[in-house]
């Protein structure tokens, strides 16, 4: 591992309106690393992500392979290597399994890490579904569709945010598996999740949110001996 | 006979010519939401400058080349205009569109002056191609159904069968998403309001001649493309293309009919000599796509094959 941090976030600020949303995060993630982001609701985790992606404006300063990205177009920061798989999965419902995971692709004369096959290959529940309309999805197929799209996309670094949310424990299983896998082929993963089975079991290291900021960092086996931190900031 | 047969052709000569201007508004406010009130105007300035540039070089020069101003001016008005106005919300969009409207009305009138130019029907197409029933037809009209066809074709080729219109789909339902994975929305917004307007401008290359090429034409084309996106669905280029058939069809059926409503009235036993009586269906014509409009926002808001309400 080399040690300049592949993502820094500094004294990053971000409003909805008149509401402070974000109160100056501050975190690094260095390559190859999984890094959890967790807290309870609204503490600013999605935030978080989003302003890093810029779509809410971000106020600070957010480097990537250290270039300032606070304030680029979002296909710019995308190029640089930073993806992005949001809560809400925006898969493209009128297009085809396949035809999604091509969109993924920035460049059609640049081979990437992975080819449409690869990815239907690694993932099979994706394969039997390959020629369907995305839009009839089950909702764990589509979070898995929408994290193989933007891998299509051989990003570096990748944002998730929630991606259990709504899914079925057996499916959030499969979701976490996958997660697993994309850090065993080197990607950096950012992860912003609630269920702490899942964050725990694929993380390196911890982040936890309260009230717009970061209030806790450490690896997973510290963190479990941490209980002063988990009742104050997690549990309900 | 004859007149079923022709008014079959020009009615889908019309609906074609009335997509080729629908197509762009609709893709246009479908992507970024902006009912664009210009748009007729693009298809104004498409006659004017193929009559310029044909004066200058020759008509086939001016089909290629007017449509390629318009669309370069149609994206140097989102670069710098719209683009910008956006940040302000729709209703300033709206507006700005409203103004663009009246300024490029405006421009034409002092550059090409306030009557109708001569904008003629090249000589090489200006013949009978043939003739049913002792009637003729001219070539130019069947020259417009090809031009009008093999840009239907191009069109869908485009959006349907390429990574370009994959992308620009994409773009329609999830514009964020599209730019997260990399893709310059932006440009691709501008390229689908250049790429409208060149459309609408190809209809004013083909449609100035057939028409008549004054500083009416775009007041008088607007509302009913407005119906026809309208009636077809906000955002649907399908529902566009069989909405401007159908207004395209109806509007010229209409106009063949010289049967007035003293022959109805006759028909249903009524007195036959009213104000009423010697309205004709012909005259009707102009009012039917208004009709077709203000029934279908009654019963069907979201148009024939749209998906979102007015």
């Amino acid at each position: 591992m080399s040690t300049e941090p592949m993502l820094s976030v500094t004294d990053l600020h971000a409003y909805y309106g008149k509401s402070h949303v974000l109160n100056g995060v501050n975190m690094e993630i260095m390559p190859g690393e999984v890094i959890a982001l967790l807290g309870r609701n609204g503490v600013g985790r999605s935030t978080t992500a989003k302003a890093i992606m810029g779509e809410v404006a971000p106020v600070g300063s957010v480097k990537f392979k250290g270039q300032e990205i606070a304030g680029l177009p979002n296909h710019k920061i995308a190029r640089l290597g930073l993806g992005y798989v949001p809560e809400n999965r925006d898969i493209f419902p009128t297009m085809s399994v396949r035809q999604n995971l091509m969109l993924g692709i920035k460049d059609m004369r640049k081979q990437g890490k992975w080819t449409i096959e690869q990815m239907l290959d690694m993932f099979p529940n994706l394969r039997s579904r390959a020629d369907n309309m995305a839009g009839v999805l089950s909702g764990g197929e589509k979070q898995m569709l929408t994290m193989c799209r933007t891998l299509m996309g051989d990003p570096d670094l990748i944002i998730i945010d929630e991606p259990t949310e709504g899914l079925a424990p057996k499916i959030v299983q499969q979701v976490g598996d996958m997660i697993a896998e994309i850090a065993r082929a080197g990607v950096s993963i950012l992860l912003v999740e609630q269920k702490l089975s899942i964050a725990l079991r694929i993380a390196n290291r911890v982040y936890v949110m309260g009230h717009g900021e970061i209030v806790y960092g450490g690896t997973p086996e510290e963190f479990k001996t941490r209980d002063d931190v988990r009742k104050e900031w997690l549990e309900v | 006979m004859e007149t079923i047969v022709f008014s079959l052709l020009n009615g889908i000569i019309y609906g074609l010519l009335l997509f080729m201007l629908s197509s762009g508004l609709t893709l246009i406010f479908s992507m970024m939401g902006v009912l664009n009130f210009a748009h007729a105007s693009f298809y104004m300035l498409g006659a004017y400058f193929a009559y310029t540039v044909m004066g200058a070089t020759n008509y086939w020069v001016a089909l290629i080349l007017a449509p390629i101003i318009v669309g370069v001016v149609g994206m140097g008005v989102e670069r710098w205009g719209l683009r910008r106005v956006h940040a302000n919300g729709h209703v300033a969009e709206l507006l700005f569109t409203f103004g663009l409207a009246y300024l490029i009305d405006e421009i034409v009138k002092i550059v090409w002056g306030r009557t109708s130019v001569n904008y003629q029907v090249p000589d090489a197409l200006n013949f009978p191609l043939f003739t049913i029933y002792n009637a003729q037809y001219s070539a130019y009209r069947i020259f417009i159904l090809f031009v009008a066809i093999f840009m239907l074709c191009a069109l869908w080729y485009l959006l349907k069968k390429t990574r370009a219109g994959l992308i620009i789909q994409a773009a329609l339902t999830h514009p964020h998403m599209v730019g997260h994975l990399g893709h310059n929305v932006p440009a691709i917004f501008m390229g689908v309001f250049g790429a409208g307007c060149a459309l609408a401008g190809l209809a004013g290359v083909i449609g100035g001649n057939y028409f008549i090429t004054d500083p009416a034409m775009a007041v008088q084309m607007g509302p009913i493309v407005f119906v026809v996106v309208v009636v077809g669905g906000l955002g649907s280029l399908e529902g566009a293309f069989v909405a401007a058939m159908l207004i395209g069809l109806l509007q010229t059926f209409a106009i063949s009919i010289n049967a007035s409503f003293a022959d109805i009235f006759g028909f249903l036993g009524l007195s036959p000599t009213s104000e009423f009586g010697s309205i004709t269906i012909a005259s009707m014509a102009p009012m039917l796509p208004f009709l077709l409009l203000v029934l279908i926002l009654i019963v069907r808001p979201t148009g024939l094959m749209g998906d979102r309400e007015v």
